[in-house]
C-alpha cells in the first residue's frame, strides 16, 4: 500500500502540470530543501534552518505566532460577519441582534470574533512583555521592536474601532468618551475629533468611518506590518535565545 | 553634497554662480512635489470634513412656557439639555458632562445633576459640586419667539446669571 502511494506520488511529480507549478525536484537534500523554501512565495521569508533551541516552547511560548493565528481567525470570522452587517443606524444594532438570535451559527461567529479580539489584545501585550523582559529589543532587533510597538497600537485601534460597530449603549458611550479624550489635544483637538467622527456627535458618519477603518484600512496596515515583522525576525538572526535561562535550565 | 554642489556651480562671466541643469531640475521637481504634497494633504483634510451634517438642529423650540411648572427641571432627551424654571424665570443648561461628554441625569431626590460615567455632580444651575468634570455645565441662550414659545440656541453660550423672565 505504502509503495503504491509512493508510486502514484512519483507519477504525479512526473506530470507536466506538477512540473509547471514546482520547478524543482524532490526536497531530499539540504540544498533542495532550501530551494523548496526559497522558491515558495508563502514560505520564502521563513528560515531554511533554525536552531533547535528557538523551537522550544520556552523560547517565546509561540506568543507572536499565536497572535498571528488570532489575527487570521479574526479576518475569517470578520469577513463572515460582514455578510450580515450594515454599517448604518439603527440597522447596525439590529444586525448584531440578528447575528446573535436569528442567523445560523451567527452567535458562534460573533462570539469567536469578540472573544478572539479580546484574546489578541491580551496576547499581543503578553508577547511584548515577553520580548521586553528577554531583551529582544536590543541590537540587532531595535527596528523590529519599533514595528512591533506600531503593531500593538494598530491592534488597539482595531479593537477600539470594532467596539463601536454593535451600536449598543456600551459602544456608543465608549466612543463618546474616547473621542472626547481626542479633543483634549492642544489646539487641533476639536478638529481632529470632528474629522474622526465626521461630525460633532457619534452618529451615522462616525459608525461608517469606524467601519471602514476596522474592515479595510487597519487590517491592511496590520497585514503589511506583520509581513515586515516576520521577515525581519529572520533577517535579524532569528529569535533571541540565551544559551541558559536564569533558572539554569537549558 | 555641498562639495558636489559647489563643483557643479561653476563661475559664469558676469560673476554670478551658475546652477547645473541637473540640480536645477531636481530642485524644481522636489519643490513641485512638496507643493503637490501640501495641497494633497489639504484636499484630503477637506474631503474628510463633512460640509453638510444631518445632526439634530442646534436651534429649536422647547414649547410653551406653561408646560414647565415653577421650580422644575425638565430633561429634553433629543436635545440633551435641561430647561430649568425657577421663580425668577427660565434658563437652559447643557446635559452633556464637561468631563468626557456623557449625558447626565437629573436626580430630583438629591436635588442635583449626576453623571453616570465618572460620577461628576452638578447643581441644577450647572455649578460643579464635585469632579472629575473640569467646568460647570454651560447655559445656552433661551428666548421667546413671536408666538410665545421658548427658543433655545445651543450655539450661543450665555452667562449663568442670565435668566429669561416670562
Amino acid at each position: 500500500m505504502a509503495t503504491q502511494i509512493q508510486t502514484v506520488f512519483e507519477n504525479l511529480r512526473g506530470t507536466r502540470v506538477w512540473k509547471s507549478i514546482f520547478r524543482r525536484g524532490p526536497a531530499v537534500t539540504n540544498r533542495t530543501r532550501s530551494i523548496a523554501i526559497f522558491g515558495n512565495l508563502f514560505l520564502h521569508w521563513m528560515p531554511v534552518k533554525v536552531r533547535e533551541k528557538s523551537l522550544k516552547v520556552r523560547a517565546a511560548y509561540y506568543l507572536g505566532s499565536l497572535s498571528f493565528l488570532l489575527f487570521l481567525i479574526l479576518v475569517v470570522t470578520g469577513v463572515l460577519l460582514m455578510f450580515y452587517y450594515h454599517p448604518a443606524t439603527p440597522k447596525a444594532y439590529h444586525d448584531m441582534k440578528d447575528l446573535r438570535f436569528v442567523v445560523s451559527s451567527g452567535v458562534f461567529l460573533r462570539n469567536m470574533h469578540r472573544i478572539g479580539a479580546h484574546l489578541m489584545v491580551l496576547l499581543v501585550f503578553w508577547h511584548m512583555f515577553h520580548v521586553f523582559y528577554r531583551g529582544g529589543y536590543k541590537p540587532p532587533h531595535e527596528f523590529n521592536w519599533v514595528i512591533g510597538v506600531i503593531l500593538l497600537v494598530v491592534t488597539l485601534f482595531l479593537s477600539y474601532t470594532g467596539y463601536l460597530l454593535p451600536w449598543d449603549q456600551l459602544a456608543f458611550w465608549a466612543v463618546t468618551v474616547g473621542t472626547n479624550i481626542i479633543s483634549a489635544l492642544p489646539v487641533i483637538g476639536n478638529k481632529v475629533r470632528f474629522v474622526a467622527l465626521g461630525g460633532n456627535i457619534v452618529g451615522e458618519n462616525a459608525l461608517l468611518r469606524f467601519y471602514v477603518l476596522h474592515v479595510v484600512i487597519l487590517p491592511l496596515v496590520a497585514f503589511l506590518l506583520i509581513g515586515v515583522h516576520f521577515w525581519r525576525v529572520q533577517k535579524d538572526g532569528g529569535l533571541t535565545v540565551r544559551s541558559r535561562d536564569d533558572d539554569g535550565k537549558n | 553634497m555641498s562639495e558636489n554642489n559647489s563643483n557643479s556651480r561653476g563661475p559664469v562671466p558676469d560673476g554670478k554662480t551658475a546652477i547645473s541643469r541637473r540640480d536645477f531640475l531636481s530642485e524644481i521637481t522636489i519643490g513641485a512635489l512638496g507643493v503637490a504634497g501640501l495641497g494633497g494633504t489639504a484636499v484630503i483634510y477637506q474631503y474628510f470634513s463633512p460640509n453638510v451634517l444631518f445632526e439634530p438642529a442646534t436651534t429649536f423650540r422647547a414649547g410653551n412656557p406653561d408646560l414647565f411648572p415653577i421650580d422644575s427641571v425638565s430633561f429634553l432627551q433629543d436635545q440633551q439639555i435641561y430647561i430649568v424654571r425657577t421663580p425668577s424665570g427660565f434658563f437652559a443648561v447643557s446635559a452633556v458632562c464637561t468631563h468626557l461628554g456623557c449625558v447626565t441625569q437629573w436626580k430630583p431626590d438629591a436635588n442635583r445633576i449626576a453623571c453616570p460615567c465618572h460620577g461628576s455632580k452638578f447643581q441644577r444651575d450647572g455649578k460643579k459640586i464635585e469632579g472629575p468634570a473640569p467646568r460647570p455645565l454651560p447655559h445656552y441662550s433661551i428666548t421667546l419667539t413671536a408666538d410665545g414659545e421658548l427658543l433655545v440656541d445651543k450655539l450661543q453660550i450665555v452667562k449663568s446669571e442670565q435668566v429669561l423672565k416670562v
